[in-house]
C-alpha cells in the first residue's frame, strides 16, 4: 500500500518545482486553493464528528439538563454525572435500560457467531483452492453467487425450520427444534453462521488460493495429507485474513438488528442483544432521552475498541472483499 | 443496583456449551478426515504387499476419486449450512410469494399486483428508489473528495479515522446520534436538537423534521444517516486506490504543468474508475436492504418506510407472509443485475491486472 512518490500539492512546494507560480496572482490563487481544500476537509470532518461528540457530552449531563437545553450549553454551564450510565446499565425500573444483561447477551450471541463461520469457511475455502476434485469450480461459483440472496429472503422459512421442523408430504422428516429461553441463542448462532458463509468463503478463498504452490507441493511430496497441511501449514499462514474476517463478522453480528429481532426476541431480556433493546428504547413514546445517550455509548464501546485496535486488518479485509449481507 | 451476575449464569453456560461444541466439531472433523484416509492407506499398502507376494498385478485406484471424497469432507459443513440457511429458504420464499397470507393456497400473481397497486406500497418503492439514487452518489462523492483532500496531509491517519468511525457502530447507535440532532422543542422552549438550534440562531422557526413528509424531507434526513455511515467505507477504498496510482504518471503530469483540477479529471479519476464502481455497487446493495435506520427513527411511519422495513412488518407483524415474501423476492430481483455487473467488472479487472 505504501508508495514512494513525492508529496503532491498538499504540502508547500519546493523551490526547484517547475510548477511554482511565477506571478503574484498565481501565488494568491494557489494559496486560496489550498485554503479552500483545507476548509472543505474541515467542514466534512466537523459534520462527521460533531453529532457523535454532542451525544458523548450529553451522556454525561444530568437528566434535567439533557431535557431542557442543548449539549452546546455545557461549555458555559458545565455539570458532569455518571448517573445516566449507572441507570441505563443497572437501573431497576422496567423502563430503565438494564443494559448490563443485554450487553452479556450481545457477547454470548457474538462470540460463537464469529468462531463457527471462521472454521467452516476456512475448511471450505481450503478445499476449493487446493483439493482437486470434479465440479470444483461449480461449487465455488454457487457459494459465491449466494452472496446476492438478501437476508430478507431467508428469514421466514428459516424461522419455520426452527419452530416446525421439516415436513415432506405430511411426514415429519426433521423435528422442530423447540428452543426456548436461553436455547434461542443456538438459533441465532445458526442463522448468523449460515448467512456469513458466502462472503467468508469468498474472502478466505481469495487469500488461500494465492499461497505459494511449491510450499504445498513440497508438503504433499513429504507425504502430508490435506488435513495435516491445513492444520500445520495453511492455518498459520492465513492468520491475517482470518483476523480480517473475524473483525467483519464481529462488527456485523454485534451491530445486527434484523436477525436478532427475528431469531432472538422470543427470549425477551434473556436473549435479546443490545441493538434490539436500544431500538425499543428509542421507539417508546416515553421521553427518556438521558437513557438513550448513555445506552448508545455502551453499545458502541466494544466495536470502537475492536475497530481502533484492529483497524489495519479491517481495512485489509475491506480492500479484499466486496459484498456482505 | 439491580444487576446480579448469578442471574446471568445460564447465559454463560450456553456460551460455554457453544464453545465446547465448536471445538468438538472442528476437532472431530479434522480427526475423521485425518485418521480414516491414513487407515485406508495402510490397508491398501497391506493389500498391495500381499498382491506383490502373490505376484498378481492390481490397478491402483485413481487419486482423484479419493481427493474428491476428502474435499467433500471439508465442504460438508459449509454446504449443509448453506442449504438449510439460504438455498431452501430462498426457494421457499419464492414459492410463498405466490401464496396467500398464511401459505395455505396459491393465489398466482396477486401479491405482486398488490405490491405495485397499493398506493402506500408504491410510496415504499418510491422511497427505496430515492434512497438508492441518493446514498451511493453522495457517499461516494464525499468519500472521494475527502480522500483526495487529506491525502498526504499532516495527520492523515487521524483525519481518516474520524470519517471511518461511523462504519464500526451499529445503525441503531447512529440513528440515536442523529435523533438528537433532529430533536424538536416548540418555539418558546430552548432547543435541544442541534439542527433546530442552528435554525433558531439564524432567526428561523424550529421544525418537526421527521414529520415533513410532503416534500420527502424526512426521508432525506434519514438518508443523511446512511451517507454518514457509508462515506467512510468509500473513503478507505478510494484512498487506497489513489495511493496505488504510479508516482511517475503523477510526476509527469505535474512537469507538464497540469493544475490540480485537470489532474483530478484527467489522471486520478480514470486511474481509480474500477474502485469507484466497486464502491458505488457495494453501497447500492447495502442501501437496498436498509432496515435498522428507518425502524429506529420513525418505524416506517410518516411515509418513510422502505422495502426491507415493509417486508418485516408484513411478514412478522401482520402475518401476511405472501406480501412479505413478494417484497423479499422483489428485493432479490433488484440486486441481481447489480451483482452481475459487479462480477463482470471484477473479472475485467483481473484480466487487466
Amino acid at each position: 500500500m505504501t508508495t514512494t512518490n513525492p508529496p503532491a500539492a498538499a504540502v508547500p512546494l519546493a523551490k526547484a518545482d517547475p510548477d511554482r507560480p511565477r506571478t503574484s496572482a498565481g501565488r494568491v490563487r494557489q494559496k486560496l486553493s489550498t485554503r479552500v481544500a483545507t476548509g472543505i476537509a474541515l467542514v466534512i470532518a466537523l459534520f462527521w464528528s460533531v453529532p457523535t461528540f454532542g451525544l458523548l457530552i450529553s451522556s454525561f449531563r444530568p437528566e434535567n439538563d439533557i431535557k431542557t437545553s442543548g449539549w452546546w450549553t455545557f461549555f458555559s454551564d458545565p455539570a458532569l454525572t455518571l448517573e445516566n450510565y449507572q441507570e441505563v446499565l443497572f437501573g431497576g425500573g422496567a423502563s430503565s435500560g438494564q443494559l448490563a444483561g443485554y450487553f452479556i447477551n450481545s457477547l454470548v450471541i457474538t462470540i460463537p457467531s464469529v468462531l463457527f463461520p471462521m472454521a467452516v469457511c476456512a475448511l471450505a475455502a481450503y478445499a476449493l483452492a487446493w483439493i482437486d476434485f470434479r465440479g470444483r469450480d461449480w461449487v465455488y461459483i454457487l457459494i459465491f453467487a449466494l452472496q446476492i440472496v438478501p437476508l430478507q429472503m431467508a428469514l421466514v422459512p428459516l424461522l419455520r425450520f426452527f419452530s416446525q421442523g421439516v415436513e415432506l408430504f405430511g411426514v415429519q422428516v426433521l423435528p422442530a427444534w423447540g428452543l426456548t429461553g436461553e436455547g434461542l441463542f443456538i438459533q441465532v448462532w445458526f442463522a448468523h453462521t449460515c448467512f456469513a458463509i458466502p462472503f467468508g468463503v469468498y474472502l478466505l478463498h481469495n487469500f488461500i488460493s494465492e499461497l505459494p504452490r511449491d510450499v504445498m507441493e513440497a508438503a504433499r511430496v513429504d507425504g502430508a495429507n490435506h488435513p495435516k497441511i491445513f492444520r500445520t501449514i495453511v492455518l498459520p499462514l492465513i492468520t491475517p485474513v482470518l483476523a480480517s474476517f473475524a473483525i467483519f463478522q464481529f462488527l456485523w453480528v454485534w451491530n445486527d438488528l434484523l436477525v436478532a429481532l427475528i431469531f432472538a426476541s422470543g427470549g425477551g431480556r434473556d436473549t435479546n442483544p443490545m441493538t434490539v433493546r436500544l431500538a425499543e428504547l428509542a421507539g417508546t413514546r416515553g421521553n427518556e432521552w438521558q437513557r438513550l445517550t448513555s445506552g448508545a455509548f455502551v453499545s458502541m464501546i466494544v466495536p470502537l475498541i475492536v475497530f481502533l485496535s484492529l483497524q489495519r486488518y479491517f481495512v485489509r479485509g475491506l480492500l479484499a472483499g466486496s459484498v456482505k449481507g | 443496583m439491580n444487576f446480579d451476575l448469578a442471574d446471568q449464569a445460564d447465559k454463560f453456560v450456553m456460551l460455554l456449551g457453544g464453545l465446547v461444541a465448536f471445538v468438538a466439531l472442528v476437532g472431530g472433523l479434522l480427526l475423521v478426515l485425518d485418521v480414516i484416509p491414513t487407515r485406508l492407506a495402510e490397508r491398501r499398502e497391506a493389500r498391495l504387499a500381499a498382491a506383490a507376494d502373490a505376484g498378481t498385478p492390481i490397478s491402483v485406484a485413481s487419486v482423484r476419486g479419493r481427493e474428491g471424497w476428502l474435499a467433500f469432507g471439508f465442504l460438508v459443513p459449509a454446504l449443509l449450512l448453506l442449504a438449510i440457511g439460504l438455498i431452501f429458504p430462498a426457494i421457499r420464499t419464492t414459492i410463498l410469494s405466490f401464496m396467500n397470507g398464511d401459505g395455505s393456497a396459491f393465489v398466482g400473481f396477486d401479491n405482486y399486483t398488490w405490491m405495485f397497486g397499493q398506493p402506500d406500497i408504491q410510496s415504499v418503492l418510491l422511497n427505496t428508489l430515492i434512497w438508492v439514487l441518493v446514498v451511493p452518489t453522495l457517499a461516494t462523492t464525499i468519500g472521494l473528495i475527502y480522500a483526495i483532500l487529506v491525502d498526504k496531509a499532516r495527520g492523515e491517519a487521524f483525519a481518516k479515522a474520524l470519517i471511518f468511525l461511523p462504519m464500526s457502530i451499529s445503525f441503531v447507535g447512529a440513528s440515536i446520534i442523529w435523533k438528537f440532532v433532529y430533536a424538536y422543542r416548540s418555539g418558546e422552549q430552548e432547543q435541544i436538537g442541534l439542527l433546530n438550534q442552528i435554525v433558531v440562531w439564524f432567526g428561523g422557526e424550529p421544525q418537526q423534521w421527521l414529520l415533513e413528509q410532503g416534500s420527502k424531507l424526512n426521508t432525506l434526513l434519514l438518508i443523511v444517516i446512511m451517507i454518514w455511515i457509508q462515506a467512510g467505507f468509500a473513503m478507505v477504498i478510494l484512498s487506497a486506490a489513489i495511493k496505488a496510482i504510479p508516482g511517475e504518471i503523477v510526476e509527469a503530469a505535474r512537469i507538464d504543468g497540469t493544475n490540480a483540477w485537470q489532474m483530478f479529471w484527467q489522471i486520478t479519476l480514470p486511474a481509480i474508475r474500477a474502485a469507484v464502481i466497486v464502491v458505488v455497487v457495494t453501497i447500492t446493495i447495502a442501501t437496498l436492504k436498509v432496515f435498522d435506520i428507518v425502524r429506529t427513527m420513525t418505524n416506517g411511519n410518516y411515509d418513510t418506510s422502505v422495502i426491507a422495513n415493509e417486508m418485516y412488518n408484513q411478514s412478522f407483524r401482520y402475518g401476511e407472509t405472501g406480501h412479505g415474501s413478494a417484497l423479499a423476492v422483489f428485493l432479490f430481483v433488484l440486486v441481481i443485475p447489480i451483482v452481475i455487473f459487479q462480477i463482470r467488472n471484477i473479472r475485467k479487472q483481473r484480466s487487466e491486472a
